[in-house]
């Protein structure tokens, strides 16, 4: 069963032209009629790559590993050069265990139990309605529990998502315990044997200690009723986020085990680089990615298509 | 907020610190340094390279003759770089004394435009103006009602109309303004990229209709090396008047500040650092550089300090850490205004010195409690003159206030520590400015 079709390929591919462009046209600029990879044009790689937020020491990895690969390489071509750099940095991407066709090992429970944890305006509720959509298009019984009890309106939001998805939403008034909205969703999702739980959480800073520890309690309420779930944690990250995506993706997992990463906002100039850091250092997969507003606009994550689309 | 970079520049300036000259190539060292520091805060690659390139030009000219130590220098010549970089001046916002001022809020989705457009009306109206909430983002699910709660919260009108149309919500808004008798209207524009033209020819529309006193750029402090492409297109389009810079209450380098004024020449005018209304700062360059420079900004806790009790004490307690008479009477009374002002971890960020000890403390905000506690039980005397506390006194000390031999004796070497903070500040210059 495959829930998420990478129909919008082509939309990626636009929102990334930019950036390809920028690195196709600094790298050709840099090796047209040199054959050598000298020192200067593998500093003028890292220039694009740090510009990428890809970062010092990802960008240096990366520049290493390149180098080592084309030691025993005669040929050094702009194409190959080129060839080089991807390849190295879906490699990258690869050892996180970001792949091709990730699903959700859907049929291994029931309710399957999702949270989404993220900072504040990454895209956590717009995601929530794009994965209840797609869920719902492949005829799952979703429910969402709208525990995001803080900030105003954030209720109302997700309601207006689960319409548009068709779907179940669970709420209570702003300034409710956050943990009751689980409780009664994962109840709910059990009793009436829904096929997927959503859980959205309101948008916190991974500074704020008080609101990691809430996040526990969401887990532990979770286990109180399911001590297997919850199934899948997905972190939300904005794309246009620089270096303090590996701080976040840190430090949330201090308070709850990510599972997977949801990359968002990636329509715009924004190219994302933080997220082959993250992958660098701290493995975690990239499951999806969000390129638009509207609800069919989140796609599977593929290491390949985002390398491809980065430089093709 | 800026801890991160600041314990960065730290450790650099501890190391350019004491060495005997700047020579060509411990500079050329430090500044590769910098370099990599500027780009781990996400600064631009081009601003950092312009900017490194600058100091580094300052560093080997003339003024390294000049007779202070080369850490010193050089920690100045950074400081100097970073004002001018940052903007030199603190900008406030035009306000029209008579007729309606009409201010417009634009930005990328998510970078916290609503609520900024809440805690300026929360400003605002704590000024005596009294302005007027408009509803123009049609896009997001529930942006609208999010403003209406944020605006019955600070008892603010907001205007809404339940149309698909954000030029005429603009447009209405400014006789409905003149109706209900408002001097200001905030207008909250949704969230949009910078390369989606159709969504750019809205906000530049809307622009006209209303013709604004001012507008003003949200951008999420986080945001890495494309806050410039996003900038430059909005400024472009827009002709923003400021920045709005948010979330930085976390922990982000918040380089990108740095980038967007010098790619854009716009001045930095806010600063959101909580999701509580009165999160709210207003922006100064100079206090922001030194606070990348761990030197911190003893200036705006003062401040901050004023606007919340009453300017006898604020001078009174500037003046007892100004002669170093500080006790635990004053250590008390600050406590409390503290538990006023906010978060603790917030406020310790200014307090210079302090940036790069505190990045890895977890605050626990229960610990004042404590602390209070511990400074109740003691004597007059010994509030007056802490080099009494001997051991006995200690002991019933812990006692008369439930807390261990241990705490006490943390809380009066907290104590120790601070005065000689203190003491080193003084030395250097109240401002913190080396």
């Amino acid at each position: 069963m495959k829930l998420f079709k990478n129909l919008n390929f082509d939309k990626l591919k636009e929102g990334l032209t930019k950036t390809r462009e920028k690195i196709v046209n600094r790298i050709s600029e840099t090796i047209a009629g040199k054959a050598k990879l000298d020192t200067e044009i593998l500093d003028e790689i890292e220039e694009v790559l740090l510009t990428s937020d890809i970062g010092f020491e990802t960008s240096e990895a990366i520049i290493t590993e390149t180098k080592k690969r084309l030691k025993s390489v005669q040929e050094r071509t702009e194409p190959v050069i080129i060839q080089a750099v991807k390849e190295v940095i879906e490699d990258l991407l690869r050892s996180s265990g970001s792949s091709d066709d990730f699903q959700p090992a859907l049929e291994k429970h029931k309710p399957f139990v999702i949270i989404v944890v993220g900072i504040n305006g990454a895209g956590k509720t717009t995601t929530i309605g794009k994965l209840a959509h797609n869920f719902k298009q492949s005829n799952l019984n979703v429910v969402i529990g709208a525990a995001d009890t803080f900030r105003a309106a954030a209720n109302e939001q997700l309601e207006i998502w689960a319409k548009r998805a068709g779907v179940e939403i669970i709420q209570k008034g702003q300034g409710t315990d956050p943990s009751s909205v689980v409780y009664e969703t994962i109840q709910e999702a059990v009793q009436k044997k829904f096929d997927v739980a959503i859980i959205d959480t309101a948008g916190r800073l991974h500074t704020k200690m008080d609101l990691m520890e809430e996040l526990k309690k969401i887990n532990r309420t979770i286990k109180k009723v399911l001590p297997d779930a919850p199934h899948e944690t997905f972190l939300v990250l904005d794309g246009t986020t620089g270096q303090n995506a590996l701080v976040q993706a840190e430090e949330f997992a201090k308070s709850t085990p990510i599972t997977g990463l949801v990359i968002t906002k990636l329509d715009g100039t924004a190219k994302g680089g933080a997220i082959i850091q993250i992958c660098h250092k701290q493995k975690y997969p990239i499951r999806y990615i969000g390129i638009g507003e509207s609800i069919d606009d989140l796609q599977t994550f593929s290491p390949y298509e985002f390398v491809e689309a980065l430089f093709s | 907020m800026l801890q991160d970079l600041s314990s960065k520049f730290d450790k650099i300036l501890k190391k350019v610190t004491g060495q005997g000259k700047i020579t060509e190539k411990n500079v050329s060292d430090t500044l590769r340094e910098i370099r990599r520091i500027l780009l781990d805060a996400d600064v631009n690659f081009k601003v950092t390279k312009d900017f490194v390139e600058s100091v580094s030009q300052k560093a080997m000219g003339q003024e390294v003759l000049v007779s202070v130590t080369p850490g010193q220098l050089l920690t100045k010549i950074f400081f100097d770089e970073l004002v001018v970089l940052l903007g030199s001046e603190s900008v406030s916002i035009t306000l029209n004394p008579a007729g309606i001022t009409k201010l417009m809020v634009v930005g990328l989705q998510g970078s916290g435009k609503t609520t900024f457009c809440g805690k300026l009306a929360k400003r605002l109206k704590s000024q005596g103006r009294k302005p007027l909430l408009v509803a123009a983002d049609i896009y997001r699910p529930a942006a609208i009602e999010q403003l209406k709660i944020l605006g019955k919260s600070i008892d603010v009108p907001v205007f809404s109309l339940d149309i698909k149309d954000a030029r005429k919500i603009a447009q209405e808004s400014m006789d409905y303004a003149k109706q209900v008798n408002c001097d200001t209207i905030i207008l909250d524009t949704a969230g949009r990229l910078h390369v989606d033209q159709d969504m750019m020819t809205e906000v530049t529309d809307i622009k006209k209709i209303i013709n604004p006193e001012e507008v003003l750029f949200v951008v999420d402090s986080m945001t890495g090396q494309d806050a410039v492409n996003s900038a430059k297109a909005f400024n472009e389009q827009v002709a923003f008047d400021g920045i709005v810079l948010t979330k930085m209450d976390g922990d982000a380098k918040g380089g990108c500040a740095l980038s967007i004024r010098s790619v854009v020449g716009k001045p930095i005018k806010f600063i959101c650092n909580g999701e509580k209304l009165d999160a709210l700062d207003v922006f100064y360059p100079d206090r922001l550089a030194s606070r990348i420079l761990g030197k911190g900004d003893i200036v705006s806790l003062v401040e901050k300090a004023q606007e919340q009790f009453d300017e006898d004490e604020a001078a009174e307690l500037e003046e007892k850490l100004r002669k170093n008479q500080l006790d635990f009477d004053t250590f008390l009374k600050q406590i409390k205004m503290i538990k006023k002002m906010g978060s603790i971890s917030s406020l310790l960020g200014m307090i210079p010195g302090l940036g790069a000890q505190i990045k890895d403390a977890q605050i626990d905000e229960k610990a004042l409690v404590r602390v209070e506690a511990i400074i109740n039980s003691m004597t007059k005397e010994e509030r007056k003159k802490p080099k009494i506390l001997n051991g006995g006194r200690r002991k019933r000390i812990a006692r008369g206030s439930g807390t261990s031999i241990q705490d006490v004796n943390r809380l009066v070497k907290q104590f120790n520590d601070m005065q000689q903070l203190f003491a080193r500040m003084n030395k250097v210059g109240f401002k913190g400015r080396f």
